[in-house]
């Protein structure tokens, strides 16, 4: 146990942070949440220069070979600036290949992924709006050589860019829920697919994909027949550290931004940080930002190191949803009405609070994971 | 940063482990290790019982040099240990000796009284109390009026202390008190140590809101001293200069009140009870607010635990001889407050789910996990004053965490 970072990680906190406050600017952001596309492929070039995309991936697959705890660093770090896109939809698919994926496979998509010519995301929510396996209904049916797919998904992150569709579908009715389930590598081009951006409160483009006889060769099962959603557990439990972990960079830069503003805001005379009662939302806030940093950053250790159970994967993303809503929450109140408005960064970072309760489980569907794990 | 388990901590944890589970099996029946706990005659005796036990084996300096009594081993053990004894909820741990002064000795104290006090403390011999509020002098520390005035090699000391834990059981005290009336608030003040057995010193109770009649409930005292000596060798630190000292005390005392273990424990009966439990035909367990509710306070725990392990990182940092990382006045601050809440608010999901059952005392034979809700409702407020008011570890937060202005 040490809980001092080596050099080498200080090393990249530091430098993805001055990275992202230079090439990402809050004008990029909001240039970026108004355009189609929602990401920069001119920042996601530069990114993959920098190593980013294959950070965790092994040489052999174009990586640098870093842990997972590092890339959830580097997350943190995009979260505090934010960095709209689809960094950690790619990482959390290009993971799980590497997980569960066959040598074929890796080395068909890991290569791209870390050169930053592929984008990946995991089609798994449909109309139901739950992260259940008894209520995934997009079916697979077996044709000669191929599976095709038909049914609808919703709320599926940046498929308007993605290459690949990782597509959790079933193939087979079960008495139980997570048995006949099999996950797809869906080629984003293949005939029958449409895609739909929907308009969220994140402006993240989470989109319908409509699946018509849409025909996926059977090479293209990721990890076994019937036996998916232990792929999806897999992708869900990394997907869900990165979101905390970019969640928590968030909030440390939400109570900076109002730590700095209620310095300057002069009113009755004297700066409002001198108030008691802003004082104390901001303590409470500092606190509350603290202990999601805490949790954040061992979830993450935790899950690289392969040991994190589901109870404490539910807690910390439970923990880190109503963190994140409660500082942005008073954060915009100390900022008064101006912290309100379009034009204010603070928005930016109280609409991606709620956003992220509800990407990878909200707080409700956690709360019910640990209900369990506590044995009630 | 890795948060990887050093060698051995299993048979570590395990012989902990081991250890309480038989020693808590003499537990007085409903012990939450609550302040109120220790004042029954065999609530006390069960405390010194397992102080003299944990003394025997080391185990209240496991992270102290061996020449003070201590063990000598890690960080590591020190928090496999903590998180054990908390979870069992064993008495023994004096918070005031071990958890206070002690690190506070071993940080800031002269050779001379480490080598005196911190032996004992490491035996379970000698119990420690703070006296620092006084009447007038509550969260505004620094307007304390207690006079020591110097006499030859001794202090003599004149004044009103109160809101003491444990006075009634304790041996020897810390104090702060003025020793300048030019130098004002917290540049007159000094840190001595003394015993309460000297002549002078009156100790009487303070009973809290849960005593009745039947169950005197004194935790507390109120401490009058009238010409109590104090030998100049027992001052910590220079004359005038306790209030850093005094802090850094605080600091320690702030960490060590928050026990997410004990609070987990807790947790686990309450759940245990709610399955057992059929009032209206089905288990508590299955229904949706009991469940939300209990999760909650688990999320909760672990996010505390978490920050814990980096509290006391920095801390064991400080005993060492370093200096206090970023970060660590204020998270000893904001844990606190969050530990005291959340017992608070434990308390009071615990009233809530026990309905009409929780105004039933532990006298009651329908008093269910014997009348534990009734007494931890009544108890919870205190857990926001000890160790400084919710609202002096809000403005500490402000002040240090964020650098806002102070008035």
């Amino acid at each position: 146990m040490n809980l001092d970072f080596t050099e080498e990680q200080e090393m990249l906190r530091t430098m993805a942070r001055d990275f992202l406050q230079t090439e990402c600017p809050k004008t990029l952001i909001r240039e970026l949440e108004e355009s189609d596309l929602g990401y920069s492929p001119e920042l996601w070039k530069k990114m993959a220069e920098l190593g980013w995309q294959g950070l965790a991936f092994p040489e052999e697959y174009g990586g640098t070979e870093m842990t997972f705890f590092e890339l959830a660093l580097l997350v943190e770090e995009m979260g505090r600036n934010i960095l709209p896109g689809p960094f950690i939809s790619t990482q959390v698919c290009g993971l799980t290949i590497l997980e569960t994926g066959t040598e074929e496979q890796k080395k068909e998509f890991l290569p791209k992924v870390a050169a930053g010519e592929m984008i990946l995301t995991l089609a798994l929510t449909e109309p139901s709006a739950s992260w259940k396996p008894e209520h995934i209904s997009v079916g697979a049916v077996a044709s000669n050589e191929e599976y095709v797919i038909n049914g609808t998904k919703l709320f599926v992150p940046d498929a308007h860019v993605a290459d690949y569709l990782l597509v959790v579908a079933r193939t087979k009715d079960s008495s139980k829920p997570e048995e006949g389930i099999t996950v797809f590598l869906v080629d984003a081009k293949s005939p029958g697919i449409q895609c739909e951006p929907q308009l969220t409160m994140g402006l993240d483009n989470k989109a319908e994909v409509v699946f018509k006889d849409v025909k996926v060769p059977k090479k293209n099962i990721l990890g076994e027949l019937d036996q998916g959603w232990k792929v999806v557990q897999v992708a869900m439990t990394k997907g869900t550290a990165l979101k905390i972990a970019e969640m928590s960079g968030g909030c440390q830069a939400s109570l900076e931004m109002a730590n700095a503003y209620v310095k300057e805001r002069v009113q009755y005379g004297r700066p409002i940080g001198l108030f008691q009662v802003i004082q104390h939302y901001l303590a409470d806030a500092w606190g509350k930002t603290d202990r999601t940093t805490n949790i954040a950053w061992e979830i993450c250790w935790k899950v690289d190191a392969g040991v994190a159970t589901p109870f404490e994967v539910a807690t910390a993303k439970a923990w880190t949803n109503e963190a994140y809503k409660w500082v942005t929450e008073k954060c915009v109140q100390c900022h008064g009405a101006i912290g309100t408005t379009r034009d204010h960064d603070m928005g930016l970072y109280y609409r991606r609070a709620k956003v992220g309760e509800l990407d990878y489980g909200d707080t409700d569907f956690q709360m019910e994971i640990v209900a369990q794990e506590l044995g009630l | 940063m890795d948060f990887e388990p050093i060698a051995g901590t299993e048979e570590l944890k395990k012989e902990f482990e081991d250890f309480f589970r038989e020693v808590m099996k003499d537990a007085p029946p409903g012990w939450e290790n609550s302040p109120e706990d220790l004042e029954t005659e065999e609530g006390w005796a069960f405390h010194k019982k397992v102080q003299r036990e944990m003394g025997k084996r080391g185990w209240l300096a496991l992270a102290w040099p061996k020449k003070y009594g201590g063990l000598g081993k890690s960080i590591f053990e020190q928090l496999t240990y903590n998180e054990v004894r908390s979870y069992y909820r064993a008495p023994g741990w004096d918070l005031q000796g071990v958890g206070m002064l002690a690190p506070t000795l071993l940080a800031m104290g002269t050779e001379e009284q480490r080598e005196e006090f911190l032996p004992p403390i490491a035996k379970g011999e000698v119990i420690w109390a703070q006296l620092w509020s006084e009447p007038e002098a509550g969260s505004d520390l620094a307007n304390l009026q207690t006079m020591a005035v110097r006499d030859g090699d001794d202090y003599i000391l004149n004044g009103q202390k109160v809101w003491t834990t444990g006075a009634h059981h304790a041996d020897w005290a810390f104090a702060l008190v003025r020793t300048s009336k030019e130098l004002t608030r917290s540049r007159g003040l000094t840190y001595l140590l003394f015993d309460l057995k000297s002549p002078g010193v009156d100790v009487r109770p303070l009973p809290t809101m849960s005593s009745h009649s039947r169950q005197v409930e004194s935790h507390f005292n109120e401490v009058f001293l009238d010409d109590v000596r104090v030998p100049l060798k027992y001052r910590v630190g220079e004359e005038n200069q306790g209030w850093a000292i005094t802090r850094a005390t605080m600091n320690f005392e702030r960490s060590g009140l928050a026990g997410f273990g004990a609070l987990r424990h807790s947790l686990d009966e309450l759940i245990e009870f709610c399955k057992e439990t059929k009032w209206r035909g089905k288990p508590l367990s299955e229904d949706p607010l009991v469940r939300y509710r209990l999760a909650e306070i688990a999320v909760c725990i672990e996010a505390g635990q978490a920050t814990g392990r980096h509290l006391l990182w920095g801390q064991h940092k400080v005993e060492m001889g370093g200096a206090p990382g970023m970060g660590m006045v204020p998270r000893a601050s904001s844990m606190k407050y969050f530990a005291s809440e959340l017992s608070q608010r434990f308390a009071y999901v615990g009233s809530q789910i026990m309905g009409l059952y929780s105004q039933l005392k532990s006298q009651s034979k329908w008093a269910p996990m014997s009348g534990r809700f009734e007494r931890a409702y009544q108890a919870a407020p205190g857990g926001n004053m000890a160790g400084g008011t919710t609202e002096i570890q809000k403005n500490l937060v402000a002040w240090t965490g964020l650098e806002l202005p102070r008035a």
